[in-house]
């Protein structure tokens, strides 16, 4: 079957024209520059020559150097999704990105340089003293190289190949070559053709059959031991009845220079495997965070992605899963947070392809200010299908009478041997709710807190226990900075 | 020693004046209870005291042991000592009881300090067995599908918890059966002492039955017109609140 394409959106309702919420934000809040020489530098604009140049850095066979070339036609040719996504896309200027800059190269500035509020914001993120300085730019790598290849060498044991996509495709194109591209096509939609061009890092990692790795693989280490990826392409393959756990980001504000994020995830779950994406990011207010993930499940299999976006001026992000055999099952859960300037447009698409498929969703977005969530999602089951059920739930709260919230559910189900159903709901945190609290002695951002972290605890709770310890303390700082 | 003192207190709803010179000192170890018929002001003098924002003071001063607190945030006047039971407590999703006092005991110790467990629970199952409440109690979501004597006892607990200087307390015998006034009054009744001066507003005497105060203020048209000792409420409920309109009104 054709994988589903961004384009499907177009199904959903369309968006009224308003007045753009994050048009006049200053887009330099968050993006601290900083002097770095680029040894390995494609400069600024894309062409056929930094695409050219980022193949040959990397030494790459030719049918990759192909295939990039190829989306970045592809880029080309296809228009922005501005028929239905925001406007404020048309506010990416392709010619100002820096499209790959080296891995290893160490950007120059002393811990002394860094502003005091971000320096304010790892401790409170308690964020250990060594990653602080990473993060914050002063030092390109730190033990985070050596808890990777300890990760690595104990998987390995097992047959587990868990490396960065580049190492892989010259390491092992034999399974890299067989799956890349196959579940997001170069062509789904104008930002993964941008990926397939410029790739650069990512994950790739095979599972051999009924292998179960025990612990979750992070790629907040391996990431860490390279730089941060600007378009990160990541590729997991669960064999038949493997299982594993992959965790990226990391909560704290990702510093960088680059204003255009867009990576593609890719996971194949095969027969009665079963695989957990769990992504928790927090990016700069300056940024456009345009992501591709999608999965097939085969038979029997399972995927699951817990996503929880906070941060960036827009994020576009719809997980989904195609359920491509008997009894194969996918789940998405989502928590998205819009504070002031922000616009969190994420969603969940399930692509029931097989008879007895389960989906469900359960998406949940907090718009803080003239913070702006939009959920979108896609369920379609067709008619020839039958004992294939859906589940969606799309929550949403409001702290502040100017936050704005839309919901696009699409849901196209035939036939009538299957079952879906769907609530949404909108509360807000009302003055009452904040004054009971206030007057328990909690401050005016701690009441707003402790009413946005009551509302997602019982996703929160299905996240591994550093992840939901790390995002309480977001949600803290967030609420903090949204009291004037 | 602490005194509340509230001195010639108006306060307005927008354009609507509701209190209307209010005068009263309530000192440590004393409970004050204050009567009087629907829409005389007696929920808006405590709200506004406590510092709700739908409320304008318009005139006169609240002072906590001689410092006014009107320009204080609700939450600072909080952590000074004042507790206010409310009528009507609110719903908070997905927070549990034992996590919200956790986080208003919390805020309650000086910055960096943290806040030590395995005491906080301790303390939390003695005012829950102080008060007869059940372990499971403060696992549930806050007010969350709670009764109206649920939502009493849990106020309760927390005033328990907070170790407040002074407590008013909003309609606490509204929506409550008889069974669960009386679990209410054994706990108010159980926290009574010197430290803490309370102040009662309700509608009907059979409250002061349970919670016997020192002070019955009668409260009418945003003011107090008579004051007495507990007597005074069984004299008004004799009379009536038509008694207060026609006699106590015109002094």
């Amino acid at each position: 079957m054709k994988p589903p394409t961004e384009l499907d959106l177009a199904s959903a309702p369309a968006e009224v024209a308003t007045d753009n919420p994050v048009q006049g934000i200053d887009q330099t809040a968050g993006n601290f520059s900083y002097n770095v020489n680029y040894e390995f530098d494609a400069g600024t604009g894309l062409t056929e020559e930094t695409v050219r140049y980022i193949s040959a850095v990397k030494k790459e066979a030719p049918w990759i150097l192909d295939f990039r070339l190829k989306a970045l036609q592809t880029f080309r040719d296809k228009p922005m999704p501005t028929h239905w996504a925001t406007k404020d896309l048309e506010n990416i200027n392709f010619d100002k990105i820096r499209y790959y800059l080296s891995q290893g190269q160490k950007p120059k500035r002393t811990w002394d340089e860094v502003p005091d509020d971000i320096k304010k914001t790892f401790e409170r993120l308690g964020i250990p003293e060594q990653e602080r300085k990473f993060l914050a730019g002063v030092e390109a790598q730190f033990d985070s190289e050596a808890a990777y290849s300890n990760i690595k060498d104990i998987v390995a044991k097992q047959g587990v190949i868990f490396m960065n996509s580049t190492e892989a495709l010259r390491e092992h194109p034999e399974i890299f070559r067989k799956f890349f591209g196959k579940v997001i096509p170069t062509g789904d939609n104008k930002f993964s053709a941008l990926n397939s061009a410029v790739f650069s890092g990512g994950s790739f990692i095979y599972v051999p059959k009924g292998v179960k790795v025990a612990q979750p693989l992070q790629a907040y280490f391996r990431i860490n031991a390279e730089n941060f990826g600007q378009f990160e392409r990541t590729l997991i393959i669960a064999d038949e009845g493997a299982e594993v756990v992959y965790m990226e980001g990391c909560t704290a504000p990702k510093f960088s220079t680059s204003t255009l994020h867009s990576a593609v995830v890719e996971l194949v779950a095969l027969k009665g495997a079963r695989i957990q994406y769990i992504t928790v990011q927090n990016w700069a207010n300056n940024v456009f965070n345009l992501v591709t993930k999608r999965g097939v499940a085969h038979e029997e299999a399972t995927i699951k992605w817990i996503d929880c976006n906070i941060g960036s001026r827009l994020t576009m992000k719809y997980p989904g899963v195609v359920l491509k055999g008997r009894k194969a099952r996918g789940e998405v859960i989502s928590i998205a947070l819009a504070n002031d300037g922000q616009h969190q447009d994420t969603g969940a698409k399930m692509i029931h392809a097989a008879d007895e498929t389960t989906s469900n969703i359960v998406a949940k977005s907090i718009s803080v200010g003239q913070g702006r969530s939009t959920y979108r999602g896609v369920v379609h089951i067709p008619k020839h299908l039958k004992g294939c059920k859906n589940n969606t739930e799309c929550d949403a709260l409001l702290i502040n009478s100017n936050s704005r919230t839309d919901t696009y559910p699409a849901i196209t189900v035939r036939g009538d041997a299957n079952y879906v159903q769907h609530e949404a709901s909108v509360s807000k945190v009302s003055e009452e709710q904040i004054f009971y609290m206030q007057q328990r002695g909690l401050t005016e951002a701690q009441a707003m807190s402790l009413s946005v972290n009551g509302f997602i605890n019982d996703l929160a709770s299905q996240f591994p226990m550093e992840y939901s310890v790390e995002l309480k303390r977001l949600i803290d700082l967030e609420m903090e900075g949204s009291v004037g | 020693m602490s005194q509340l003192e509230i001195k010639d207190l108006n306060i307005s709803i927008g354009e609507k004046a509701i209190v209307k010179g209010f005068s009263l000192t309530i000192k440590s170890g004393e409970v004050h209870a204050i009567m009087g018929p629907n829409g005389t002001g007696k929920s808006t003098l405590a709200k506004a005291v406590a510092g709700h924002p739908d409320y304008t003071i318009t005139g006169g001063d609240v002072l906590l042991d001689g410092q006014s607190i009107l320009a204080m945030q609700p939450d600072e006047r909080a952590r000074a000592g004042l507790f206010l039971a409310f009528q009507y407590p609110s719903e908070i999703q997905g927070v549990t009881i034992a996590n919200f006092l956790r986080a208003a005991v919390q805020a309650r110790l000086a910055e960096g300090e943290e806040l030590d467990a395995t005491a906080y629970y301790k303390r939390l199952y003695t005012k829950m067995d102080l008060l007869k409440i059940d372990r499971k109690f403060t696992s549930r979501a806050v007010n969350d599908g709670f009764s109206g004597g649920e939502k009493k006892r849990c106020e309760i607990l927390q005033m328990a918890m907070l170790e407040p200087k002074f407590a008013l307390m909003d309609e606490t015998d509204s929506g409550l059966d008889i069974d669960a006034l009386r679990i209410v009054a054994e706990g108010v009744n159980a926290m009574r002492g010197p430290n803490l001066g309370m102040l009662m507003i309700t509608h009907y005497q059979r409250l002061l039955d349970y919670i016997v105060p020192d002070f019955v203020h009668v409260m009418w048209d945003g003011r107090i017109v008579r004051s007495g000792e507990k007597d005074l409420a069984l004299e008004l409920e004799a009379k009536g609140y038509d008694w207060v309109k026609t006699e106590l009104a015109r002094a």
